[in-house]
This record gives C-alpha cells, structure tokens and sequence, in this order.
C-alpha cells in the first residue's frame, strides 16, 4: 500500500507541477509539452484508481489527438516567440478575465463535489453492480441502457461541431486545378483522342 | 515496501529478458528488410559482415556509437534530445502487453489493445519534437506531414480495432487471441486485414507511404538534423514500431500464437515460435512492399486515409453488428 501511496504522491506532483508550467512557462510550445505531461499524470492516476478504460481514452484522445492538433497550430502560427511574462514585468490585460473563470470554475466544482456528497442514492443505482467485472463492462452496461440519451445527445452534438468547423473553414479557392480520379480512369481514346487533317499552312486549333 | 521491492526485482529481470531478444531481433528485422529488398531488385545486399551479412546491423550500430553527436546551434536542445529518447521508450513500452503465449506476457492487463491504441498514437511525438526542435526547415516540414498522416491512418486503425472487438467482446489481448481458436478473424474480416495493413505501413512511416522523410523532397525529413546514436535510436525506435504493427496484426488477425489448425505435428511447435513466425510473415510483407511499390503523392495519401478507409472500415463496422446481432452471436461476457 505504501508503494501504490508512493506512487500516487509523484503523479500527482508531477501533474500539479506540470499544470503551474502550463500557464508559467516563457515560450508556448513549452506549455503545451507541459499540457501534455499533465494529461499523460492525470492518465496515471486515473488508472491507479482502477478505472483502467477512462485513463486510456484520456491518453488516446487528449494525448493522442486532441494534444497534437494544439501542438500543431501553436508551430504553425508561430506565436512560440511570444513571451507571456506575467508574472515578472509587464502588466497584462488577461489576469482579470482568467481570474474571473477560474474562480467561477472553482465555484462550480465545489457546487459538484458538494452535491455528490449529499446524494447518497447516487452510487446504488439498479445498473451499477460492485462485482468482480471490469469497469469497461460496467461502463458499458450503465451507459448504452441507463444513460443511451445523454450518450447520442453527445454524439450528436459533436458531429454538429465537426459539421460547424468544416463549413466554418471550408473556402473554395479560384483556380486551384483538381484531379479527378474517376474522370482519369474513364477516358479513352475516343473521348479524348482526335484525328484531324492539318493543312499547310494554316494548322488546327487546338484549345476548343 | 519490502515486497515492493522483491516484486520489482522480479519484474526487472522479466523486462530484461524481454527487451534484450527484442532489440536483438529489432537488428536482425533491418538485416531481413535490406536483404529482402536486395533481392527483389536483383542485389545481393548486406553479405559481408558476419554468416549471410547477419551481423551488418549490429557493425552499423558500433558505426553509429563511436560518431560524433551534432547538435544545431539554433536547435532548442532539450527538446532536441528528448525526441529520440521518447521514440524510442514508446516504441518498446508498448511490447509490455504482447502475448507469446499463453502464459509468456510481462503484463496481462484489462485493456491490453487500448493501451497498445494509445502507445502507437503517442508515437508521433516523437517526430513532431524532433521536427521542430531542429529548427530547420526541412525537418519541420517532415515532422507536420507526418503528424497529419499519422493522426489520419490511426482514425481508421482505431475502427478495425473496434470491428475485431466487436467479435470477441474483450480488450484483453489474451482473450482476442483465444477467441480465435476455431477461425483466425483474417478469414470474416479479410477487407479489414487488408485495410489494417496499408495502415500499419501509412502509421509507421514505411514506403510507399514514407512521405515525412522522402529524400527526393525533405532530404531525410525530421531526421535531417540528427547524427550519430541519436540517429540510431530514431531509427531503432521505427523498426521496433514496425514490429509491433506487425505483432498487432498478428494477434488481431492471424491468431496470434495458435497454429494453423490444431492437429498432431502442427501443434508440437511451441506456441511462442508460432507468434515470431506470424510476424515475420507480417513483416516479410513490409519489405517487399517497400521493395515494389512507388511512393504516394501527398494529397493521394490523404484521399486514401480520409475518403476510402475512413468510410469503408465504418460501412464494415455497421455490417458486422447487424451481422452479429441478426444471428445472435454477439460475445455474452462473463457476468
């Protein structure tokens, strides 16, 4: 039990650590690498709780995807030369606004753990048996009967978004030349192939 | 905390014993694919360096010790160091799941394929810290076409693992392979297995899908920059990938360590020599495909990924759980 403690302290510091790099550190892509070892501890100590299936999505979503989109665009912009120095120096403008959310998110989580504490039917749901079955089963059996509203109300609502940010940047370009493989595969010598007779002289046109 | 440490002592030993043989034959595998790819074009290949060239690999490893380590001066050092080191780690973390037999696994967890899942799609930090932290431009050109190409293919890999899961009903990997005991999912699932290999060669950078280090394009993409054993473990780390494709495949599809069919000389070969042969088979395919096949253009990867695998390997899906349910064979679990 001490090793599991033990282990337990370092993940945890390491993500607490990491998160304090996250907003501190001087250049962005820094923050970002630090992002993505919070994810990577936060993903640890979820599978030391024991629910192995939740850190794994973790790991493959946020670390996997989600982690390598930001990395992405934070290269591509080019704002890694940007210093973000709030706390030496300068003044900035987003202390007030960020201080303003954090405090209504640490709001919100104290409503959430304190309403979780005061439910007790909370856990004895019909569905929610503690047997010996692991939790990817007792996942699945809870939230494809119980919870299968939520569950397409979120699946719809994601591909909503993926709709949103592909109209929101899909832009026809003018000029742009397109294959089209289906149009290369169908052509044959008679549609594209023309004998003519040129005369002296005088030549054919070919551009028509 | 006593018999912590007795336990991890243990386990170390076990670890020892399994890293060891897979670099080891992570050497020989870059000895086969030159040799296969020597002969497909009329060569001899490596011949030299030991029996039939057999110690090439292990002569350009000495090679590559005893060179100097060149980092940029503009690089972002850390960064730069770190790349390799994290290729290299995730490409052999992720064999701490494989099963060679039924008994012959380091750890027989729970969501033995979604670990393997998240290990694979952690491979491309490796390339996009090498990339960038070379602070060039050929290798950062490398290092973003090959997190977009990677980040794609594993979408669809992701949905041919949740077609074989679908049949067996477990994450395990044991339980994958054991439920394959009366018909290896290559025989329902062919499409699938064909889709996961091309895949498999788009997600471990081989040809013809090797466009993060095409020489005639981005010199040698994210890799430019590096010289010496950091090379090496880039290196190293790619083909350890490869093997583990090809594990996975193996285990997903050709029945991991079972035999062909369970009768009196087959089932004698013992049950790990089964699993090696499956993967050289697997990787044998590899190379010749690097040997025959000419390099994608970029935009044909993307078509190919985006709206041929995507769409086909979701049409499948849907077509083996209606399949599944209409006969009733969806797997029951244990409870």
């Amino acid at each position: 039990m001490i090793a599991h403690s033990i282990f337990f302290y370092f993940f945890s510091i390491i993500a607490i650590f990491s998160s304090l790099m996250v907003i501190t550190s001087r250049s962005t892509v820094n923050s970002v690498f630090f992002l993505i070892l919070d994810f990577i501890s936060v993903g640890c100590l979820f599978i030391m709780v024991g629910a192995e299936f939740l850190g794994m999505i973790i790991l493959i979503v946020y670390v996997g995807a989600v982690a390598v989109l930001f990395l992405f665009v934070v290269m591509m912009l080019n704002v890694s030369e940007q210093k973000q120095s709030w706390f030496i120096g300068k003044k900035s403008t987003h202390l007030p606004t960020g201080l303003i959310v954090s405090v209504l998110i640490f709001l919100e989580l104290l409503v959430v753990v304190g309403g979780w504490k005061y439910k007790d039917n909370l856990m004895s749901s019909s569905t929610l048996n503690v047997s010996n079955i692991s939790n990817t089963h007792q996942l699945g059996l809870v939230m494809y009967t119980e919870y299968i509203l939520y569950f397409q109300i979120a699946g719809i609502i994601l591909l909503l978004s993926m709709i949103g940010a592909i109209l929101l940047t899909f832009r026809e370009r003018p000029g742009v030349k397109k294959q089209s493989y289906l149009k290369q595969i169908s052509r044959n010598p008679s549609s594209s192939v023309e004998l003519k007779n040129v005369e002296s002289y005088k030549g054919v046109k070919v551009d028509d | 905390m006593y018999e912590y440490f007795q336990i991890l002592g243990q386990e170390i030993y076990k670890i020892l014993f399994l890293l060891v043989p897979i670099l080891v034959s992570v050497a020989m595998i870059v000895w086969l694919d030159r040799r296969v790819w020597g002969l497909v074009q009329k060569r001899r290949g490596p011949n030299v360096v030991g029996p039939f060239g057999l110690l090439q690999t292990l002569a350009d490893a000495l090679k590559y010790v005893f060179k100097e380590i060149i980092i940029p001066a503009s690089a972002n050092k850390t960064v730069f160091i770190l790349a390799p080191i994290v290729t290299m780690t995730l490409a052999l973390i992720a064999w701490a799941v494989i099963p060679l037999s039924e008994n012959l696994v380091l750890s027989d967890i729970n969501v033995g394929i979604l670990y393997l899942f998240a290990v694979s799609s952690l491979g491309v930090y490796g390339i996009i810290m090498g990339g960038w932290a070379s602070n060039s431009k050929y290798p950062f050109l490398g290092a973003i076409r090959s997190a977009a190409q990677m980040v794609s293919y594993e979408v669809s890999i992701g949905i041919i693992i949740i077609n074989v899961l679908l049949c067996v009903g477990s994450l395990n990997l044991k339980d994958i392979v054991l439920a394959q005991q009366d018909l290896w999912y290559v025989v329902p699932l062919f499409p699938m297995f064909i889709i996961f290999f091309i895949s498999a060669l788009a997600e471990t950078n081989r040809p013809p899908f090797d466009l993060p280090e095409a020489e005639a394009e981005l010199v040698a993409g994210y890799q430019t920059e590096y010289s010496g054993m950091m090379y090496a473990m880039f290196w190293l780390g790619e083909y350890a990938n490869i093997l583990l494709m090809c594990a996975m495949g193996a285990i997903l599809f050709l029945g991991g360590w079972l035999p062909i069919i369970d009768i009196f000389p087959l089932n004698l070969i013992p049950a790990p020599i089964w699993m090696i042969l499956k993967i050289l088979f697997l990787f044998f395919l590899f190379a010749l495909i690097k040997a025959i096949v000419p390099r994608y253009r970029y935009d044909q990867l993307m078509r190919l990924g985006w709206k041929i695998f995507l769409p086909f390997s979701l049409i499948y899906l849907i077509l083996t759980a209606s399949f599944l349910f209409f006969f009733d064979k969806l797997p029951k679990g244990n409870f």
